[in-house]
């Protein structure tokens, strides 16, 4: 059992410096980027799943939560699915737009015994996250400490951030957001929700809610390259596994289990407002992989045009006959 | 056949070949962007047999990057082509200017978005949404110029 890394050590080196970063705006890229983002340690071995964490995410960030409008306006066509949590929002064994950590179990053998493992889930807070890069409105927004976040005053609920996400985390609440003051029956549905790392503790140095009210110290937070260094050596003690260090080709979330995470995977209850802990690749990558050839791409196409006018430049000095000339007598 | 002859219509237009494919281009890019925003599933569209693929992002992301690969080697080869052999003897027609200068806008806001896909680009809400709202209306108003040009025969390029 390594030394616990005191939260202080790291809000003191880690937070102060990051969290200034987060007010910082337009194209500013660092030549290795996830290198400046703040990760999450959760050690699953220590959780004992006494929800402290979830109570203190849903207290400090209830004021960030929905308030939809009732009646919702009749939306077309009609298949368009109506998502309303604001009278379920006691639900917390599960991801909701009122809940955004939960805890999920999984009965598995560690060391022999039938023994109940609890993990906290909640927004993996990927380096490249699908939900901020391919919104098609601009609703959500990456922080240069790494951490994601839906405005909800801009999000129309369109719910591509859901459908694009590896794990489906945002969850969708009708009847309230900018949708209602566009063309809320043709276009919109509401706003989504997401853990936002408590993006605004951090800014202040502090950190986020979960974090300070586990009382088991299941998890750490920190600059992520020291994080993922945390999350290794903690799975060597333990003869464990990581998870999220490479996942959607990165995330700022590493779990550290005593088993493997086929066997949590396939122990948990999994579907709607339950992310799965298996195999994520990274999507993104397909298309980003393209970069090279959109570089290439109109080099290519000039290079050809320039070839087709040195030939004709060519051709001009030589004796050729032109295709509309008769043939001379 | 020569090398020097011209393989173009008398009036400026694109090589028959190339304009098919260009025409088809566009739709593709048009489809597959317009996929980007969640309306074909709640729209119906992508319940069409064979249609499936358009509610599917990542599918119609990596079909929009290929689609901009070939529209940028299309656009810099009529571009030299122009500056070329076309000069000459025709030049840019007001047409060709406005829809020249729409595409340029199509082009540049979609190469700042591909910027941004990239771990490590931080944008703000307001210029991802600024940029997203150009690029739509620039699109927008391409196609509908050019739905008017076809209609009105008009080319990109005049004779001088």
């Amino acid at each position: 059992m390594p030394k616990p890394i005191s939260r202080r050590t790291f809000l003191k080196s880690g937070l102060a410096a990051a969290g200034t970063l987060a007010a910082t705006d337009g194209l500013a890229a660092a030549s290795s980027p996830r290198n400046n983002h703040l990760a999450t340690l959760i050690d699953i071995s220590r959780c004992v799943g006494c929800g402290a964490c979830v109570e203190a995410c849903r207290e400090t960030n209830s004021s960030k939560f929905p308030d939809p409008q009732k009646p919702f306006p009749k939306m077309m066509p009609a298949r368009v699915k109506v998502s309303d949590w604001s009278d379920k929002q006691d639900v917390d064994d599960r991801l909701t737009p009122y809940n955004w950590l939960f805890i999920q179990s999984a009965t598995v053998m560690v060391d022999g015994e039938e023994t109940e493992l609890t993990i906290p889930r909640r927004c993996m807070h990927c380096t490249n996250p699908p939900c901020v890069k391919l919104c098609p409105w601009g609703a959500s927004r990456q922080y240069q400490n790494g951490i994601s976040r839906i405005d909800t005053d801009m999000c129309l609920g369109g719910s591509k951030c859901k459908a694009v996400c590896p794990w489906n985390i945002p969850q969708r609440q009708t009847g309230d957001g900018l949708y209602l003051d566009l063309l809320p029956s043709l276009a919109g549905n509401g706003i989504m929700n997401k853990c936002d790392r408590c993006y605004d503790r951090v800014a202040r140095g502090e950190s986020p809610a979960c974090i300070e009210a586990c009382p088991e110290d299941v998890q750490i937070i920190g600059p992520r390259p020291e994080i993922v260094a945390q999350a290794h050596e903690r799975a060597r003690e333990i003869g464990g596994y990581v998870y999220g260090e490479h996942e959607n080709g990165g995330t700022n979330t590493l779990y550290v289990s005593p088993v493997p995470f086929e066997t949590l995977n396939a122990a948990i209850e999994k579907g709607p407002g339950r992310p799965h802990l298996g195999p994520a690749a990274d999507r993104m990558a397909d298309a980003n992989n393209l970069g090279a050839a959109l570089l290439i791409a109109p080099l290519a196409g000039a290079a050809t045009a320039l070839g087709r006018f040195y030939k004709a430049v060519r051709g001009k000095g030589q004796t050729r006959p032109e295709p509309t000339e008769p043939p001379t007598p | 056949m020569p090398t020097n002859a011209i393989s173009r219509p008398a009036d400026g237009r694109m090589p028959g070949q190339m304009r098919y494919f260009y025409m088809t281009l566009l739709f593709l890019m048009a489809l597959s962007g317009f996929g980007q925003m969640p309306i074909f599933k709640r729209y119906y569209i992508a319940d069409i047999p064979g249609l499936g693929w358009l509610a599917q992002f990542y599918v119609t992301h990596y079909i929009h990057y290929l689609g901009a690969v070939a529209l940028l080697a299309i656009g810099a080869y009529t571009l030299v082509r122009y500056m070329t052999v076309e000069r000459p003897r025709r030049r840019i027609s007001p047409y060709g200017l406005l829809q020249g200068l729409i595409m340029a806008t199509i082009v540049l806001t979609g190469l700042l978005r591909v910027v941004k896909n990239y771990e490590g680009y931080y944008l703000s809400s307001g210029l991802i949404v600024f940029l997203d709202i150009l690029h739509l209306a620039a699109v927008m108003l391409f196609l509908l110029v050019g739905l008017w040009g076809l209609r009105s025969k008009k080319r990109w390029t005049k004779i001088r």
